[in-house]
């Protein structure tokens, strides 16, 4: 009932979701029913390649909450992937147990090469899964309504915020790269046996993680989705157009801010949580600024303020990535910066405005 | 030796400290003397320059007043201070009996009953017009309850009613940005009738409107007067004249003169300040 209220007006969120959900279905029983030799066989590669761009188009849906929505350009928004993925991934590092190159069953065999003799504090409880989802959802969460609380209580706006975002991820960048923060310094976290009792080389658990990164990205849309119909949605679009009208007409700007970018932040760190079992590695580097500036572009390829358009986009570029850096490994950088140029000057509203038009002249 | 007076002051038997003092519990407007805004002894400077100088002005409930003068007279600033954008240096600032408007926030004095229009039309560009007074309505404007927000049958009879009132209600499904001027000026209206304020400030209302639509304009803000109280600013001396019952002229921060537009109209220095001798 609710499902159909929510979808009721969107039509590319229909057609997005039924995609969604046949893709998710034909590559799962293409995987696993199809044996290895048929033509119709979809690798375990693609599968996890596949389960990828799902965590990283919920990702870019929450970066078009707050961007396209609410007027608030974040620079920062992979802080909140990392650490997400930095909760899963002690989790993951705890699973492993004594089957580290050291054998140590208390400690992550970092901990064991620098000399370490007891698990820090900050790693308590990481060995039990619903503690560490409970971090997933917590630990972006807090960050982004500390950080939120401050900027927009204080009223930093455009830029000054997007500076301040991207100086976050840059601090946090630095800070996880040193060796005594105790989170795996510049190797990160690595070598995960297993998740819940699964091994994570499985291919059913493959599967098992794509297709909770495509429910994931489901629900995280229809939140959002939700949220953008509800009247909270409306004022968000009223602060990003008129920001001082709408707090003369008595809303508090800075509580909507800071609560619809505090959802936004939780729905990163999900994402992130998704992302480190299926690629199997977590580091500093997913703090990198760069990040959160690339993954800007694919929800401006894909069309602001839409939803279906960054999820469009985020698959679309990574894709383009995915092809580019093995076929012209040098060029990829130089055609980020183009694509972004050409949509900047050429399609304001990415690919989903291109869309709409060609139906609207039709 | 003023120290110590002001020693003596604090701690004579008669004062009541004002922490001591009970506060207003709610924003509940008490007019029962007849007067809705009280501004006394309100000074602010910039850098230096005294924008208001000892202002005094009172407003009374249901009331119409029409406030002129020069530029730099201060009358914009003066909307600031009301609503709370700026705070003045001195004086104090009532909204009825009790409630202080310097101690409030702009959003909570939006919520005490006061409704401010700015010069420069501002509507929400990409709402339509019936979504325009929907976020304007009066209600619980917190975060929680905004997202779960359902519109009952009379918050949709008092939009049309309003829509009746500005003239748009053939326009409720267009976007307001492709309103004309005129039309994006009545609309600000429309949102502020919709908080139901008790108080409309309104700020040069009529620039750039045809004949026509400052006709309209004055019919609309004459039929506002008396269920609220309005103060417009405006430079149009037609205009004023055409609406006005009670004129403020001020002047270099302070009132000049107060009282019909003709009385005003005749008074020596007030045909000074704007003939320049």
């Amino acid at each position: 009932m609710i499902l159909i209220d929510i979808l009721k007006k969107d039509r590319g969120g229909q057609i997005f979701l039924a995609v969604l959900l046949v893709t998710t279905v034909t590559v799962a029983c293409l995987n696993l029913a199809v044996p290895e030799s048929s033509v119709w066989h979809v690798s375990t590669y693609t599968v996890t390649l596949l389960g990828k761009y799902l965590t990283y188009a919920l990702l870019a849906v929450a970066v078009d909450l707050v961007w396209g929505y609410l007027g608030i350009l974040s620079l920062g928004h992979s802080a909140f992937f990392a650490l997400g993925g930095y909760a899963m991934g002690m989790y993951l590092m705890r699973q492993i147990g004594d089957r580290g190159v050291y054998g140590n069953a208390n400690l992550p065999d970092f901990m064991v090469f620098l000399n370490w003799h007891e698990l820090p504090w900050f790693w308590y409880g990481f060995d039990m899964f619903w503690f560490a989802a409970l971090m997933v959802v917590l630990v972006p969460g807090i960050l982004a309504f500390i950080f939120g609380w401050l900027a927009f209580r204080s009223q930093v706006t455009g830029v000054y915020l997007s500076i301040i975002t991207q100086a976050l991820t840059y601090a946090l960048m630095l800070a996880f790269f040193r060796n005594e923060m105790g989170f795996g310094g510049n190797n990160g976290l690595t070598d995960f046996k297993d998740i819940l009792g699964f091994d994570l080389q499985a291919d059913s658990t493959r599967i098992g993680l794509f297709v909770a990164s495509a429910i994931a990205l489901a629900l995280g849309y229809l939140a959002c989705r939700y949220i953008v119909n509800s009247r909270l949605g409306r004022v968000a679009v009223a602060i990003r157009d008129a920001e001082d009208r709408t707090r003369f007409i008595g809303y508090r700007v800075d509580h909507v801010k800071l609560w619809i970018f505090t959802f936004s932040a939780v729905l990163a760190g999900v994402a992130g949580a998704l992302y480190v079992p299926q690629v199997g590695i977590i580091n500093p580097g997913e703090f990198s600024p760069l990040n959160s500036i690339e993954l800007v572009v694919w929800v401006a390829v894909g069309g602001r303020a839409t939803l279906y358009g960054a999820v469009l986009g985020a698959i679309a570029v990574n894709y383009g990535k995915t092809y580019f850096t093995a076929a012209l490994p040098d060029l990829w950088l130089f055609a980020l910066g183009a694509l972004f140029i050409l949509v900047t000057v050429l399609l304001p509203r990415g690919i989903v405005g291109l869309l709409r038009r060609r139906e609207a002249t039709q | 030796m003023r120290q110590l007076e002001h020693v003596r002051e604090t701690f004579s038997r008669g004062e009541v400290w004002s922490f001591m003092q009970p506060r207003p519990s709610s924003l509940e407007l008490d007019v029962t003397h007849g007067t809705i805004l009280y501004l006394e002894d309100v000074s602010v400077s910039f850098d230096g320059f005294k924008a208001i100088n000892n202002l005094n002005l009172y407003i009374d409930a249901g009331e119409l007043r029409c406030i002129i003068g020069p530029n730099g007279a201060g009358k914009t600033t003066m909307m600031d201070i009301i609503t709370g954008k700026t705070r003045p240096d001195s004086g104090s600032v009532y909204f009825g009996q009790l409630i202080n408007l310097l101690k409030l926030s702009e959003a909570e004095i939006s919520q005490a009953g006061i409704g401010r229009k700015f010069q420069k039309p501002t509507v929400f560009e990409h709402h339509t017009v019936f979504e325009n007074l929907e976020l304007a309505m009066d209600g619980d404007k917190r975060v929680w309850p905004t997202l779960f927000a359902k519109l009952t049958g009379e918050q949709i009879d008092q939009i049309e009613e309003a829509l009746e009132i500005i003239g748009l209600s053939e326009h409720l499904g267009k976007s307001a940005g492709s309103l004309s001027h005129g039309q994006k000026q009545w609309l600000e209206i429309g949102m502020l009738l919709m908080q139901n304020p008790h108080l409309l400030l309104i700020d040069e209302p009529v620039a750039g409107m045809t004949h026509q639509e400052m006709d309209r304009t004055a019919e609309l803000l004459t039929s506002l007067a008396g269920k609220h109280s309005v103060v417009v600013v405006e430079h149009d001396m037609d205009f004023v004249r055409s609406i006005a019952r009670k004129v403020t002229v001020l002047h270099q921060g302070s009132v000049l003169a107060e009282g019909s537009m003709d009385e005003v109209q005749n008074d020596q220095r007030v045909v000074e300040v704007y003939l320049g001798e």
